[in-house]
């Protein structure tokens, strides 16, 4: 019977923690090819706080345009050609919100995108207790080293992004040099070379009108 | 008494297990295309473990809504590793879920596509599809570990803040490996950029001497000079 009674309690804590709002954190990083939007939709509960965070990683200009619209199509955030930022905001409706990114703008290069878009908290490692006392000094002190850990892993992450960034220029720089240094020493051949042959072409016609007239 | 804890326990395990199901995978959706293919990128140091869910819905124009789990309708996924060589190709249900460790550090290309076995499913509709990638210590489930290896509370809080670390020392190493490709890169456009000017500087010079040469040559024969 106390089983019993124990289990139904743990069931109905759960079902409590399920109401309460689950985890829901992305992270993904995708390719947006020229002339593209890509829209990505997540359902929330009214009163979640959550943030959007996007960084453009490879492509051109290295910047997106990005657009976030709550369930009524009010839009929340809206910017042009933005390489990063981040966007916090409380859910005020219950539904599906949409954030999109577009790459209309540009005509060839495609663009990777890397966004997280966090909502509400983390969830609390032991699901099946419930909690009534508050926490001890170890614990709280362990709760702020995760804190920390975590921002240093989002620190992290964008700096990885950024480093992306950089060598990837780095890269195409390299292999432009190449390209242009072969290019124009095969340009300069030809030009010295046609200079001499189109210089030498007028001196031949010169020369008959000239023995023309001499005689 | 024991006749009513079935009824409980229908009653409140019931829709519990059905939404957390689905809550567990209901993350972010997006709409995909009958033959598109959606790649996504994970740029992870090595050795770390990478777990990705996905459940597709299709539209369905009767009931004017999306339609859980379609059978029949299966999507492919696809992982090539930093290299381009397929870690892992497999076909999946309607739900799956797929799991790799990277063995190279780098960026991890993950496609999806749909592989539906019956296309007429598929007129005029979209199929969505929620993800959810899970990279390194966001994989680890604590509260099963928590069961498993029986730790209290404070030692479950550690066990999670040396993950953590482990993480992040991963990633700095990571780190080190990057910056030393950059730095090589860097150097080899520097020795490119000096032995190219050293170059068109030389050849520059001979084409001018040989023009003049040719040219004082040519005219002496035609007598010009």
């Amino acid at each position: 019977v106390m089983m019993f009674g124990s289990l139904r309690v743990l069931l109905q804590v759960l079902w409590a923690q399920l109401l309460c709002g689950w985890v829901l954190g992305s992270e993904l990083t995708f390719e947006l090819p020229d002339n593209a939007k890509q829209c990505f939709y997540e359902d929330i509960t009214v009163g979640t706080k959550c943030t959007l965070e996007f960084q453009v990683v490879t492509g051109g200009h290295y910047d997106v345009d990005c657009r976030l619209e709550d369930p009524d199509g009010t839009t929340l955030y809206k910017e042009m050609k933005k390489q990063y930022d981040s966007f916090t905001f409380t859910a005020a409706k219950n539904g599906t919100y949409k954030f999109c990114f577009s790459n209309e703008f540009s005509t060839f290069t495609h663009k990777t995108v890397y966004f997280d878009f966090q909502v509400g908290d983390d969830p609390p490692l032991f699901p099946n207790e419930n909690r009534v006392t508050a926490l001890t000094q170890m614990e709280s002190a362990c709760v702020s080293i995760h804190e920390a850990l975590k921002s240093v892993i989002d620190y992290q992450t964008h700096f990885r992004l950024r480093e992306a960034q950089g060598r990837s220029r780095a890269e195409d720089l390299n292999t432009r040099v190449a390209f242009w240094s072969i290019g124009e020493a095969l340009i300069l051949l030809v030009v010295s070379i046609s200079q001499v042959v189109l210089l030498r072409s007028f001196f031949s016609d010169k020369k008959t009108t000239m023995t023309r007239v001499g005689s | 008494s024991p006749f009513l804890l079935p009824q409980t326990l229908v009653t409140s395990a019931g829709p519990f297990l059905l939404l957390s199901w689905i809550s567990s995978i209901s993350a972010l959706y997006f709409h995909i295309g009958e033959t598109e293919k959606k790649c996504f990128i994970e740029e992870i140091p090595d050795e770390t473990m990478v777990i990705g869910k996905y459940r597709t819905q299709l539209w369905d124009k009767q009931s004017g809504s999306f339609l859980p789990a379609t059978p029949g309708l299966g999507m492919h996924v696809e992982i090539k590793d930093p290299d381009t060589k397929i870690i892992l190709s497999r076909q999946y249900g309607s739900d799956g879920r797929f799991t790799f460790t990277s063995h190279t550090p780098g960026e991890h290309q993950i496609c999806l596509h749909s592989n539906s076995t019956k296309m007429a499913l598929f007129a005029g509709g979209k199929l969505r599809v929620h993800l959810d990638i899970q990279v390194g210590e966001h994989t680890n489930n604590y509260p099963e570990i928590a069961a498993k290896d029986k730790l209290t509370e404070l030692q479950l809080r550690v066990r999670q803040l040396l993950d953590q670390v482990e993480q992040i020392q991963k990633e700095q190493n990571y780190q080190r490996y990057r910056e030393e490709r950059f730095r090589m890169t860097s150097e080899s456009t520097n020795q490119r950029v000096l032995w190219w000017s050293i170059t068109q500087t030389l050849i520059l010079i001979i084409t001018g001497i040989w023009q003049m040469k040719h040219l004082k040559s040519f005219f002496e024969a035609k007598k010009l000079v």
